[in-house]
């Protein structure tokens, strides 16, 4: 990539922060070889894990106007989910409320730079658009005893009649924290910090250990 | 037929809810047993004839089982067969029995049947009045620890194991419509009511199986035996998905907002340690909308002489020993009573074989169904009397029986003498409410059933059954459905049709209000009148107490123990309130009850860590480039959470070789640091600059686009809570670096300003401490190694100390900035952090050779010493000032707004003479390295103690200088260059330093600014 | 353990998501350099501890991390209601007391 300057930065710096060519990135479970567990370990179990690593997430703070929803909805494909706990979720797209004033957009990792670039052209007014894609990583969690495992770990109430799919809540998990969305009845995804990622993959496994877990690659 | 019962000699031929083809075998102070499945190891001990369980606290008195329940106060076991799984203060009527169970007295060294306090106690006991405590361990503080281990052996609190629990505890949070606490009549019925609403319920009951009292009774529902119901309840509850039942499992406390914690035991009924893989206890952590208190009541044992010798029992507990257990604990009884309901322990004893020597009835005429069933069973019913003393020392051999006046308080009439082995009491019922206490309500008095029902809470409660008194089947039954249907309606919730089971009609008379069975002789002189078992406090003893002048029941506790520890007076409140109520000419209600704590029975400290233990603790949260730290053989700190590297050994380096090595080859060439953690808050907005104007003590509001700055951080009080370089990435757009551990402080507290004061500011605070990976790399050879990685110009004049460029370095889009922490030329490398590692490596790489040294912490704290730069938190306590930190030229008085800390810096004892100020330590004898913390004097002659002036914050070793480098406080120090302080240390040395600028190295910055 | 409505999140949460953060309604006197040490001492230092009904700040610390403010009766842990951050609590202590 050819290096940018500075000066060529109006009011935020919008740089791409991923590298061209060859350099592979290293998920925070990297080095837990999540690959090999996959294919060695067990098929069978009550919990799977899969680590959905390098994906583009960006955080939108935001309050926005009837004008600027209409911007990002243009440039995202999809309309904010503006209700609390909610969220949206395409192939393409998934973007999960935070807080009044915060969404957290998942996309493919490359795209992150996409999206970044063309809210520094289109969308006006005061927000912020930051990437996080280094500090953050997704894990997805399955089967038939994964809320067994999560009552575990989190103090929401995760009933399906109080937890949704679709809904999004972020919270404590464990002695760390995490966001977490119903992708479906028995599968959640969990938004977790890199720097948490080995000690929840750990707590994980121990949560998981009466049931059975399986790694998926 | 005739079974063998392998000499359970109290074991009776038929009954109970054991499986007789299931014996299991066990051990109990080091000798076999047998029992069977479905025994508590309270009934199996009883079987066997096994009298004496403990011995008493205070006095050494050979004890017995006295209950059957949670209430039991003599029977306390540590259990376990081996080291690891020991477990002290389990209760043996709530230890379900397994084959290979190991259990020994707690109560009672070195042994329960020939006890070496047994003598001394009885001369201790006449030495050890209530407020023992408080007249004899208080003086001389010294000796308490000679009492207290003594007082630890002799009190039976058991022993922690001395080798790791193997077992797994863990804990899990649940959240239900109704949790409901027991499973008696009361508790099933509300489950049964609410479940078929479709309503999430947990019920929970501390025994293995549901029922509660039904099932140790011989009544019928439905015109079944009470148990077969109970069995169709449980099978219709076990198929509703939104039901959790949880026998085995005791609601241990009830917390604010409808919190409980319910200890389940998930294996301990049929195993010492819990089978590979499972879950030997678990925790629950319960939000319930609705609570549904049906815990029931302890049937409450009337108080007279001898009253704690084996074989006096709860009227109840007998009946439960033979109707759930087939057990009769013992041949003769003798019953005595203050009401209808303990008839059913003598019809029971009578129904099973054994001789009822006499019902004792406190009344004049006792009338009812079951005064009745006793008549017709021509049972001997001694009326207007009572049991005024027990005889025998380790069991029960008979009875002294006299007349009663009619307010039961006076002897009135020639003794009888009876022998007997057993002696049943029963005063009534006290309702359990100690869940009820802990949500802080306060008991109520209730004179119809003579006792304490739960008091008003906000809380959502509902109460049903025994605990409110209501003590029939019928009631318990009804108040079952109506409290679930109160709930489901509050619940929005449409209440299915529930019948209730047809019960049997039972008349009972009206029970008399009796607690303390007097004596020919006055209390004081009379035998031992046990009011609490398990703390040996008498009726004498509160007596006294009230004599003493304890008017408060709160103070009559902590004066006798009453009620304390493991027991929470379970037993034996009421009648030591009743007694000291009498004392003190006042009523119950009026005198009061203390109140009850959490836990109501103890919990074991696994299920309290759950698994929150070995590696998952604590969070280790790691960097991106960790695994190489350790590939590396770093050392580690904790830096809050971080792992750090702290250093690098090499080979068989001692730490300090290391750190020598590490600071010179940084100074000499280059170093390399992960500074990772280092936390990073990206900045957003138009007030961006404003904000950080604010919030800062120095001037943001010219910093230019691709700048760099240090900025420090205070609270309101003016005093420095957190530092470090905020870089403007564009005009709206900043970075702000905090220190590692400070970092979600400082989010917090640019949030709270921003959302509770200044909510005008248009910025947003976002945390992408974990997004980049930042690694500095630092020494003279910095530039170097930074141009073969890039094609940026990176030199001086293209980028200045305190610039920042985007640029690539190996391959990776990187922000680099020229700020420096040891004064060295360094470069600030970052990267996203999935491509950290992937850089780290490159530059070692291209490093070899410069010599690119990895340093950790340690080094780094060393270079920055020698730079006389503060790392806030170590050179800082939340009592110092920019000023005092020697740091004015941070501070910018003449901003417009008044920035946090600005005011709080300028009050009166901010700006006084003499304030304690960072200063440079230059130890007179260049070797010597003060210790952090050691305080410093002016004179070390001074007579002690010693008016000290400041302390020493940051001292080390340098090997650059070849010498000692340290910072410290020292009072007016900034006006005493050159002057000496002393350090007086513990092992009598007595260090001298000069005071001199922080700075040892490189006072003009040009190693950095090349 | 509390169970805290979060007037942002709409739901009730866990005490364990949030952090207490002092008593609510201390504004940042508008010109500090005007207060005197013992204006700015009472705004630094004094605070209410009332028995009964007290207003607090707290923030939902591992949900949205919004603040907001709680009213609560300090003897019976009840939560009366929550509010957002610049609006004014409805349930307030009896001054005639």
């Amino acid at each position: 990539m050819s290096d940018v300057t500075v000066e060529a930065m109006e009011g935020k710096l919008v740089t791409d922060q991923l590298p061209t060519g060859a350099i592979v990135g290293e998920s925070p479970l990297h080095h837990s070889d999540l690959a090999s567990i996959a294919k060695k370990g067990p098929q069978q179990g009550g919990v799977h894990f899969h680590e959905r690593k390098l994906k583009g997430l960006l955080t939108l703070r935001c309050a926005p106007s009837a004008e600027q929803l209409a911007v990002i909805e243009s440039l995202l494909g999809v309309a904010l989910p503006m209700q609390p706990l909610t969220s949206v979720t395409t192939d393409a797209i998934s973007v999960r409320w935070m807080s009044p004033d915060e969404w957290l957009i998942i996309v493919a990792g490359e795209q992150a730079f996409e999206i970044e670039t063309q809210f520094q052209e289109k969308l006006t007014g005061h927000y912020a658009l930051v990437n996080i894609s280094g500090g953050t990583t997704i894990l997805d969690v399955s089967g038939s005893h994964v809320v067994d495992m999560l009552k575990k770990s989190t103090p929401v109430d995760l009933h399906a009649s109080e937890f949704p799919v679709g809904k999004v809540v972020s919270t404590v998990f464990a002695k760390s924290g995490a966001t977490i969305c119903r992708l479906a009845d028995d599968k959640f995804e969990l938004v977790v910090r890199r720097s948490f990622a080995d000690y929840l993959w750990l707590w994980i496994q121990d949560a998981s250990r009466e049931y059975g877990l399986v790694v998926k690659a | 037929m005739t079974q063998d019962l392998s000499k359970q000699s109290n074991r009776l031929q038929e009954g109970g809810r054991i499986d007789r083809s299931k014996p299991l075998t066990f051990t109990y102070n080091g000798k076999q047993y047998k029992g069977f499945d479905g025994d508590t190891l309270a009934s199996a001990l009883l079987a066997n004839g096994v009298d004496i369980i403990g011995r008493s606290f205070k006095y050494s008195r050979p004890r017995g089982i006295v209950a059957a329940g949670a209430e039991e106060p003599n029977a306390i076991m540590q259990i376990g067969s081996t080291e690891a799984t020991q477990i002290p203060n389990v209760r043996a009527t709530q230890q379900s029995l397994y084959a290979g169970l190991v259990a020994s007295s707690t109560n009672g060294w070195p042994n329960v049947e020939m006890d070496l306090m047994g003598l001394v106690g009885k001369i201790g006991g006449k030495m050890m009045p209530p407020g023992f405590y408080y007249k004899t361990f208080m003086y001389p503080k010294s000796m308490w620890e000679t009492y207290e281990s003594y007082i630890r052996k002799a009190a039976g609190l058991g022993r922690a194991p001395k080798e790791n629990d193997p077992d797994i505890y863990d804990k899990m949070n649940q959240h239900c419509d109704l949790l409901i606490v027991g499973a008696g009549p009361a508790g099933l019925m509300a489950a049964l009511t609410a479940a078929r609403s479709g309503a999430r319920v947990i019920i929970a009951d501390e025994q293995s199986e549901f029922g509660g009292s039904l099932l140790s009774s011989k009544e019928m529902l439905n015109g079944k035996p009470a148990a077969e119901w109970v069995k169709d309840v449980v099978q219709e509850l076990s198929g509703f998905d939104d039901v959790l039942m949880l026998p085995n499992s005791q609601v241990n406390g009830y917390h604010d907002h409808n919190f409980l914690t319910i200890q389940q035991h998930c294996t301990d009924q049929f195993a010492d340690r819990a089978p590979n893989g499972q879950i030997a206890q678990r925790l629950h952590r319960v939000r319930a909308k609705w609570v549904v208190l049906a815990t029931g009541a302890h049937e409450r044992p009337l108080v007279y002489g001898n009253n704690d010798v084996p074989g006096c029992m709860v009227a109840n507990a007998v009946s439960t020993y033979i109707n759930r257990y087939g057990v009769a604990p013992g041949k003769d009884l003798v019953l005595m009573t203050s009401n209808d309901n303990a008839y059913r322990a003598a019809l029971d004893w009578h129904d099973a074989g054994r001789n009822v020597v006499a019902i004792v009835d406190s009344r004049k005429n006792p009338q009812g169904t079951f005064v009745d069933a006793a008549r017709d069973r021509g049972i001997s019913i001694i009326v207007g009397s009572g049991v005024i003393e027990a005889h025998g020392s380790k069991r029960v051999s008979g009875v002294s029986i006299a007349p009663l006046n009619d307010a039961g308080d006076a002897v009135v009439g020639p003794i009888i003498k009876m022998a007997a082995d057993t002696v049943a009491t029963s005063g009534g019922w006290s309702p359990v409410i100690h869940l009820s206490c802990h949500t802080g309500a306060r008991p109520v008095w209730n004179d119809e059933i003579l006792g304490f029902t739960p008091g008003a809470t906000y809380q959502k409660q509902l109460t049903a059954g025994a605990i409110n008194g209501a003590f029939s089947t019928a009631q318990a039954l009804s108040e079952g459905v109506k409290v679930a249907s109160d709930a489901l309606s509050q619940l929005g919730l449409a209440k299915s049709d529930v019948a209730l089971p047809e019960t049997e009609v039972v008349e009972e008379g009206k029970a008399m209000a009796l607690f303390h069975i007097p004596h020919t002789k006055p209390t004081s002189k009379a035998p031992k009148q046990f009011v609490d078992y398990q703390n040996d406090v008498t009726a004498a003893g509160i007596e006294l107490a009230c004599r003493e002048g304890f008017e408060s029941i709160e103070h009559v506790k902590r004066y006798t123990a009453m009620g304390f520890g493991t027991d929470q007076g379970k037993l034996g409140n009421i009648n030591g309130m009743a007694i000291a109520a009498k004392m003190l000419n006042q009523t119950i209600p009026q005198t009061g009850t203390t109140i009850f704590r959490p836990n109501y029975t103890p919990v074991t400290f696994g299920a309290i860590a759950g698994r929150d233990c070995g590696e998952l603790f604590d969070p280790e949260r790691y960097t991106a480039m960790h695994a190489w730290h350790v590939e590396h053989g770093a050392k580690f700190e904790d830096v809050g959470q971080w792992k750090r590297a702290w250093y690098y050994p090499k080979g068989n380096e001692t730490m300090q070789q290391a750190l020598d090595r590490e600071c010179l080859a940084t100074r000499k060439s280059v170093g390399i640091l992960d500074a990772s953690t280092l936390g990073k808050i990206d900045i957003q907005g138009k007030d961006a600059r404003e904000f950080l104007g604010r919030v800062y003590t120095n001037a943001w509001a010219k910093l230019p686009v691709g700048k760099c700055r240090y900025g420090l951080m205070c609270g309101e009080d003016g005093m420095v809570f957190d530092d470090g370089v905020t870089s403007c990435l564009a005009e709206n757009h900043f970075l702000m670096t905090t220190t590692s551990g400070g970092a979600a402080r400082v989010l917090s507290w640019l949030e709270i300003y921003h959302q509770t004061e200044w909510p005008e500011l248009e910025v947003y605070f976002n945390s992408v401490t974990d997004h980049w990976s930042t690694m500095t790399i630092s020494g003279p050879n910095s530039r170097k190694l930074l141009e073969k990685l890039t094609d940026y110009d990176v030199s001086k004049e293209n980028m200045a100390f305190m610039d920042w460029k985007p640029m690539t370095v190996a391959g990776v889009p990187a922000r680099v900035f020229r700020i420096s922490f040891t004064g060295e030329l360094s470069f600030e490398i970052n990267v996203q952090a999935n491509y950290g590692l992937h850089v780290w490596k490159a530059l070692f790489e291209h490093g070899e050779e410069f010599n690119l040294t990895p340093y950790g912490t340690e080094t780094m704290h060393i270079l920055r010493a020698e730079k006389g730069f503060i790392i806030a938190g170590q050179d800082t306590d939340g009592s110092v000032h920019p000023f005092d930190l020697g740091m004015s030229w941070a501070v910018s008085m003449q901003k417009p707004f008044s920035f946090i800390g600005k005011r709080g810096m300028q009050r009166e004892d901010c700006v006084r003479e003499n304030r304690k100020q960072l200063v440079g330590l230059k130890t007179i004898d260049p070797k010597a390295v003060l210790p952090e913390g050691a305080q410093g004097v002016l004179d070390p002659k001074a007579p002690v103690p010693m008016p000290m002036v400041g302390h020493v914050t940051s001292s080390y070793w340098s090997a650059n200088l070849n010498r000692s480098v340290a910072m410290g406080f020292v009072k007016g120090g900034l006006n005493k260059m050159g002057e000496r302080v002393f350090y007086p240390l513990a092992d009598g040395r007595v260090i001298e330093a000069e005071i001199c600028s922080p700075v040892f190295l490189d006072p003009k910055g040009e190693r950095q600014n090349v | 353990m509390f169970h805290i409505y979060c007037p942002h999140c709409c739901e009730y949460r866990e005490e364990e998501e949030f952090h207490a953060a002092g008593q609510s309604h201390i504004a940042r006197p508008l010109d500090p350099d005007a207060c005197t040490d013992k204006e700015w001492g009472e705004y630094m230092y004094f605070r209410a501890n009332p028995r009964g009904i007290h207003h607090e700040l707290w923030v939902h610390a591992a949900g949205c991390r919004k603040f907001f403010n709680i009213t609560r009766n300090t003897q019976t842990y009840e939560i009366k209601e929550v509010y957002k951050v610049g609006e004014k609590p409805s349930v307030v202590a009896d001054e005639a007391k």
